[in-house]
């Protein structure tokens, strides 16, 4: 039984130890070297793109949820009024940044680790390492930046979207204009709502990228470790997004809202 | 100009010259010992062929030249440098030299034919010019008899197809050394005939050294100029094939009727 407590701490050191190395190719990757800005800009494209209508339908879906269920308790203070509100600060602190992410942590990260581990597992990472090509620029470098940078565009536009969820909500029995939902929702935020949300899900992005490519490219031989490293990719990525939120929370309360 | 260089780089190169020095390695994977101590020399121009079954560590062994691997006891040289002592820089040098076919071609499977053959050429030679790209992609998809192939998908070529493509992505930087996991490996009879002819004109074509791992006897009876038996995680015997089936050593007669 101690052994086998021992052996699963010195494997889970192990793995946080080549994570470290992982990391620290992936920073010196960044600045030498070409920068491979068309696989750049190809990631963008289909994790921002292509993650969009899923995002949009989640935010909104959640939008007007969060709506309907608050409404009969905010009917009962005498609060109707504060629903936009109570939505706009929620969602743009909170619920906008991490639904945005959780959603990319399934579809992102695992297709990330499962297209990188079939790479491992077909020799075609061994074959790009051999040619003398660098695939830790073309693979790794460009996946990371492009989740770090399209995963705050998509919970911005989710923000959006969501509040519109939250407009035809209040809409299905109050008669509330678009202009007046909009100018409430605004009103009741401030610059420091938004700037930790936008930063908090830079870290997010990164997260799912990071983990991801790690998974990929860590994984075993074998068409089981595919799956393997897709599954594990989302686990892990999903658990990070909360741990960097309670951590982002923190900071924030800390900093701002004291 | 890139043929020109390369011709007079193999022209001035002394033929005797051993290009790759393996001394005394010996490689174990969690108390599987797969490589006992292996000597190879393989000079400049010739075909070794290492022959062995499934399961031997051959493939290992040629990891260990382009670092891929590293032995755990002995050193591999290649053009007289330790690959272990090589840092990044010098192993990106090394690879740009030493071209590697693995066994299923490992297609780059997101990209065509086209952008697979290109890829070495703007990633690792950083060749700019779109002219003389296309005319080295067309060259050496020509030479595999594929040239109509160019823009079709991995996923659209059989078994044989991505072998050759994966040859021509190999030979389009010009190596001077060419290291081939069981080329022949899953295909049929023909095409595997096919396969180890093209092998031994691409390598009369480009003058490369090629190191040619396999447990296919007619892929050896072609291409190798000098077979190396490898059992047990040894090299038992070496000769030239003809030299190896007549062996007095029943082991390695048996050996040849085993694998064939």
């Amino acid at each position: 039984m101690a052994e086998q407590v021992l052996t699963g701490y010195k494997k889970w050191m192990e793995d946080v130890g080549e994570q470290g190395v992982f990391f620290s190719r992936f920073f010196r990757n960044i600045f030498t070297g070409g920068f491979e800005w068309q696989e750049f800009v190809r990631q963008c494209y289909e994790i921002g793109y292509k993650s969009f209508m899923l995002v949009g339908l989640t935010s909104f879906i959640m939008g007007l949820v969060l709506i309907l269920q608050l409404r009969p308790a905010m009917v009962d203070m005498g609060a109707e009024s504060m629903l936009p509100k109570t939505l706009a600060v929620s969602f743009i602190r909170e619920m906008g940044p991490v639904i945005t992410a959780i959603i990319c942590a399934g579809k992102i990260a695992s297709s990330i680790g499962a297209e990188l581990g079939s790479m491992k597992v077909t020799e075609q990472i061994d074959a790009m390492e051999v040619s003398g090509a660098n695939p830790m620029q073309y693979l790794v470098v460009t996946r990371i930046l492009a989740t770090a940078i399209m995963v705050p565009i998509l919970a911005l536009m989710g923000d959006v979207i969501g509040l519109f969820g939250g407009y035809l909500a209040l809409n299905f029995t109050d008669d509330l204009s678009f202009a007046l939902y909009f100018r409430k929702c605004i009103a009741s935020l401030e610059f420091i709502d938004l700037l930790p949300a936008i930063v908090k899900t830079i870290f997010f992005g990164f997260a799912i990228g990071f983990v991801g490519c790690y998974k990929g490219f860590h994984s075993n031989k074998g068409t089981e470790s595919v799956g393997l490293a897709a599954n594990s990719a989302v686990v892990t990525a999903s658990l990070w997004i909360f741990v960097i939120d309670a951590i982002a929370v923190q900071i924030t309360s800390i900093l701002f809202y004291r | 100009m890139a043929e020109q260089i390369h011709s007079n780089n193999v022209a001035k190169h002394n033929p005797d010259e051993v290009v790759v020095d393996i001394e005394h390695i010996s490689k174990s994977f969690g108390g599987n010992e797969v490589l006992r101590d292996i000597n190879l020399q393989v000079k400049r121009g010739e075909n070794v062929v290492v022959l062995g079954k499934s399961g031997q560590g051959k493939s290992v062994t040629i990891q260990c030249i382009v670092g891929l691997l590293n032995p755990d006891e002995g050193t591999v040289k290649v053009f007289g440098d330790v690959v272990a002592d090589m840092d990044d820089r010098e192993l990106k040098a090394l690879r740009t030299k030493v071209g590697f076919l693995f066994q299923s071609g490992a297609l780059y499977d997101s990209m065509t034919v086209r952008e697979n053959l290109e890829f070495p050429l703007t990633r690792v030679l950083k060749m700019r010019d779109q002219a003389e790209i296309d005319q080295r992609v067309e060259e050496v998809l020509d030479g595999v008899g594929l040239l109509d192939a160019v823009d079709k998908m991995p996923s659209d070529l059989s078994g044989g197809m991505r072998k050759r493509v994966g040859l021509a992505r190999t030979m389009i930087v010009k190596p001077e050394i060419m290291l081939y996991d069981e080329p022949t490996t899953g295909l049929d009879p023909i095409t595997s005939r096919e396969i180890s002819e093209l092998i031994l004109n691409m390598q009369k074509k480009y003058k490369t050294s090629s190191i040619i791992i396999t447990h296919d006897m007619e892929c050896a009876k072609i291409t190798g100029d000098r077979v190396v038996i490898m059992n047990d995680g040894r090299y038992i015997a070496e000769g030239s094939f003809d030299e190896l089936q007549n062996s007095d050593n029943e082991l390695v007669r048996s050996f040849f009727n085993e694998t064939t």
